[in-house]
């Protein structure tokens, strides 16, 4: 990106008396936030890290079934919205408010395109009768089993995760077209933001541990 | 202390609003404290009453009252109450609400709207662990821990219970995140950090733990929830998962989750001591790293809860040496404020006696709990009404009197109105000595091998039963009667000065009740917490 044509406002002073506005407090809270989603995934990390030493060999044959092509698709997708969702940011802070509007809405519907995406994933494991609690699951070795258990427990809870955002993201569009985020009150987006690349860090996770374990 | 707030405002104070909607869309600090009391009272009095009734069935041997499956719905409903609604919540929701921000000299805490969330979420919470009382196939009858593979298998209502608890979680989680936000941002000028009082101080190390504890107990109880609507299998052994990994991660959370409800209850006995002492706190310095040392270690000694589960050697030793080591800050706290007590000018009114049987209760509490930190002996009363006796001792000798300790302390400047002195200790009396004969017993029934969790018990352990049952009459009492007593208090026109006990942090500069915006300026710190000297009790 070239340098800036305007200096970007820097910390911005609430500027309406009586109203209080704190924009290192609001984001030590989202940071916190963000600890907290963290740690939520954490216990499912520490249960695929207890799992996976367990049954090495079979996380290994489990693993090779999924679609690492799908999978690929759906990193390059998370990876472009958190660029664009940082687009979206640096414009409002240059006032052009209708290039953030666009750029929020290519993350919208990047991260669309990513639930798509898993949506057909499942769809085509559910098909081959694998998901939890499946007869045909139910016949294979154990490590197997707690695999798909934790594969669609994990891409689960990161699904509703960028259904949230994306959501969230709706919100913040309406706010913009309002003028209620402007160029110097800009919070709600950028704490926006931080969740959205939190959201996009979990899947760089999930990606090698379950698509690449083969 | 301050020196610009010396007089009380003749501002407004924050009951002048009106009507039920000023309270429902309240994003005032002090009201959402009020929320939380009044709901958090009704909890615990509905806990209260299902202990009544368990104590009842105990009474005589053989089915006294209720079937054996009520009884286990009554024990799992007692546990999820008093815990979830109402010690973890505790002090840091009624009390922190309404006096953090007071005393870090803010008008609000960081996140108003946030606050007012968390309340809701709070109640969504209750209300949906409460309905699974009356919805699906009966009450839950796990426990409150839960445990797998029981809580995968029962046909009981378990799946609601714990979205409830989730939800509970997560307005425990959003308060810890306002707390500590409000505290590095809002504190007044001259109020660094060693010159913040203690309660805060307590509150910021509670915080840290809800927010870094709480997500693990989210993921747990999900975990449960998906386990029982789609056999993930993560914890179902007949699938391949392990029941020992939820053990695990329910105690990581459950675990620092005593020091969420403990740390709050020593914060307030920290600032109710040096008042009725009338001097300053002894080793305030210690304190404050006591109490991020407990919040730390205790983070780490989860383990000891499952000594029976199946652990290896080694880390059964690792946490049973790290189990001793939590019980250091705790100490230095007792010492500090029996040492507050020395040469002081000590006056026994009903806050200061409830703190003064804290201290005793909450020693008791802990020196049973290094018992069970002890490898050999927490064989032997692993899963007895030992274990039952000592987080009583703990968690209601503890909490429990630090909240009423708080609540007789803080009720003047909270509502502007006073409570009959003279009934609050008869109450006061009466809950001690029932206390100690109800969970005295439950340490010696123990000892004796009395299981908990049972429905019935042997002839020999009759007498015990009878003993405790009995305590528990005199501890209903003395309960109700406190909350009789400060019901009426409300009720009677007195006006309260701004100072009534001679207390010396900010709370004490505002009028009672405080005014809408705490403060008409705000204060400028120029001493550390606790000075006394230029302090004179106003008349009341």
């Amino acid at each position: 990106m070239s340098a800036p044509a305007e200096p970007l406002a820097a910390e911005p002073a609430g500027e309406h008396v009586g109203e209080h506005r704190d924009y290192a407090g609001a984001k030590l809270g989202m940071w916190i936030f963000v600890f907290t989603e963290l740690i939520l995934f954490g216990g499912l990390f520490v249960a695929y890290g207890m799992y996976r030493s367990m049954h090495a060999h079979d996380f290994h044959k489990a693993s090779g079934e999924l679609n690492l092509t799908l999978g690929v698709i759906n990193t390059l997708i998370l990876l472009t919205s958190s660029l664009t969702m940082v687009l979206s940011i640096v414009a409002i802070r240059l006032q052009r408010k209708v290039q953030s509007m666009f750029f929020l809405a290519c993350t919208m519907l990047l991260g669309a395109a990513f639930l798509v995406n898993k949506f057909f994933e499942w769809k085509a494991k559910i098909h081959h009768g694998i998901y939890p609690g499946s007869e045909h699951l139910m016949a294979r070795p154990p490590g197997e089993r707690l695999f798909f258990g934790l594969y669609f427990g994990m891409t689960g809870l990161h699904g509703l995760h960028v259904t949230v955002g994306v959501v969230v993201m709706s919100v913040m569009l309406v706010f913009l077209a309002r003028d209620k985020i402007r160029h110097n009150d800009f919070i709600k987006l950028e704490n926006t933001g931080l969740y959205w690349h939190l959201v996009d860090v979990i899947w760089i996770f999930l990606l090698p541990l379950f698509y690449l374990a083969a | 202390m301050s020196t610009a707030a010396e007089s009380p405002t003749s501002e407004p104070s924050f009951y002048e609003r009106k009507g039920i909607a000023s309270w429902l869309l309240t994003t005032d600090h002090k009201r959402i404290g009020i929320l939380y009391l009044g709901s958090m009272m009704t909890f615990f009095l509905v806990g209260m009453t299902f202990g009544v009734f368990m104590r009842l069935e105990q009474l005589t041997m053989g089915p006294t009252i209720m079937k054996p499956t009520t009884y286990n719905a009554l024990f799992t409903l007692h546990g999820v109450m008093m815990i979830f609604l109402f010690v973890i919540p505790g002090l840091s929701a009624v009390f922190g609400n309404f006096f953090l921000p007071i005393m870090i000299g803010a008008k609000d805490v960081a996140f108003p709207r946030l606050n007012l969330l968390s309340w809701y979420l709070f109640m969504s919470g209750a209300a949906v662990s409460l309905s699974s009382l009356f919805t699906g196939s009966g009450p839950p009858d796990t426990g409150w821990s839960f445990y797998v593979p029981y809580s995968l298998r029962t046909r009981t209502n378990v799946t609601m219970a714990v979205f409830g608890v989730f939800l509970i979680g997560f307005s425990s989680i959003i308060t810890g995140l306002n707390f500590i936000t409000t505290m590095h941002r809002l504190r007044t000028k001259g109020m660094n950090w060693m010159r913040m009082p203690l309660f805060p101080w307590a509150l910021y190390a509670t915080a840290w733990v809800q927010v870094l504890a709480t997500p693990i107990l989210g993921i747990t109880l999900l975990l449960v929830m998906l386990e029982r609507l789609f056999h993930l299998g993560i914890f179902d052994p007949s699938i391949g998962g392990d029941p020992i990994l939820y053990q695990h991660l329910f105690w990581t959370y459950s675990h620092p989750a005593v020091y969420i409800m403990i740390l709050p209850a020593m914060g307030a006995i920290s600032e109710i001591i040096p008042t009725f002492a009338h001097r300053t706190i002894f080793g305030y310095k210690a304190i404050v790293l006591s109490s991020m040392g407990i919040a730390a270690i205790g983070s780490l000694v989860w383990a000891h809860h499952m000594f029976t589960s199946g652990m290896s050697e080694v880390a059964i030793v690792v946490f049973s040496l790290l189990t001793f080591l939590v019980a250091i800050p705790s100490a230095i706290k007792v010492f500090n404020w029996v040492a507050t007590l020395y040469k002081g000018s000590v006056e026994l009114r009903s806050p200061m006696l409830f703190a003064l049987a804290f201290i005793f209760l909450f020693s008791i509490g802990g020196l049973t709990g290094l018992f069970q930190g002890a490898l050999a002996i927490n064989v032997h009363i692993h899963d007895t009404y030992f274990i039952v006796g000592h987080f009583h001792y703990v968690m209601f000798g503890g909490t429990g009197f630090a909240f009423f300790a708080a609540l007789h302390y803080w009720y003047p400047k909270m509502f502007g109105r006073m409570y009959s002195e003279r009934t609050a200790i008869v109450a006061f009396v009466l809950i001690f000595i029932g206390f100690n004969l109800l969970y005295f017993t439950f340490l010696v029934l123990g000892l004796q091998g009395m299981p908990r969790r049972y429905y019935d018990h042997l002839p020999r352990f009759h007498t015990g039963h009878i003993w405790a049952t009995i305590g528990s009459w005199i501890m209903v009492a003395g309960l109700l009667l406190m909350v009789i007593n400060l019901v009426r208090g409300l009720f009677r026109k007195t006006t309260i000065p701004a100072n009534p006990w001679g207390g010396v942090t900010l709370e004490w500069t505002v009028s009672s009740p405080p005014p809408t915006e705490n403060f008409d300026v705000l204060p400028v710190i120029s001493e550390p917490a606790y000075t006394f000297n230029p302090v004179t009790k106003e008349p009341a």
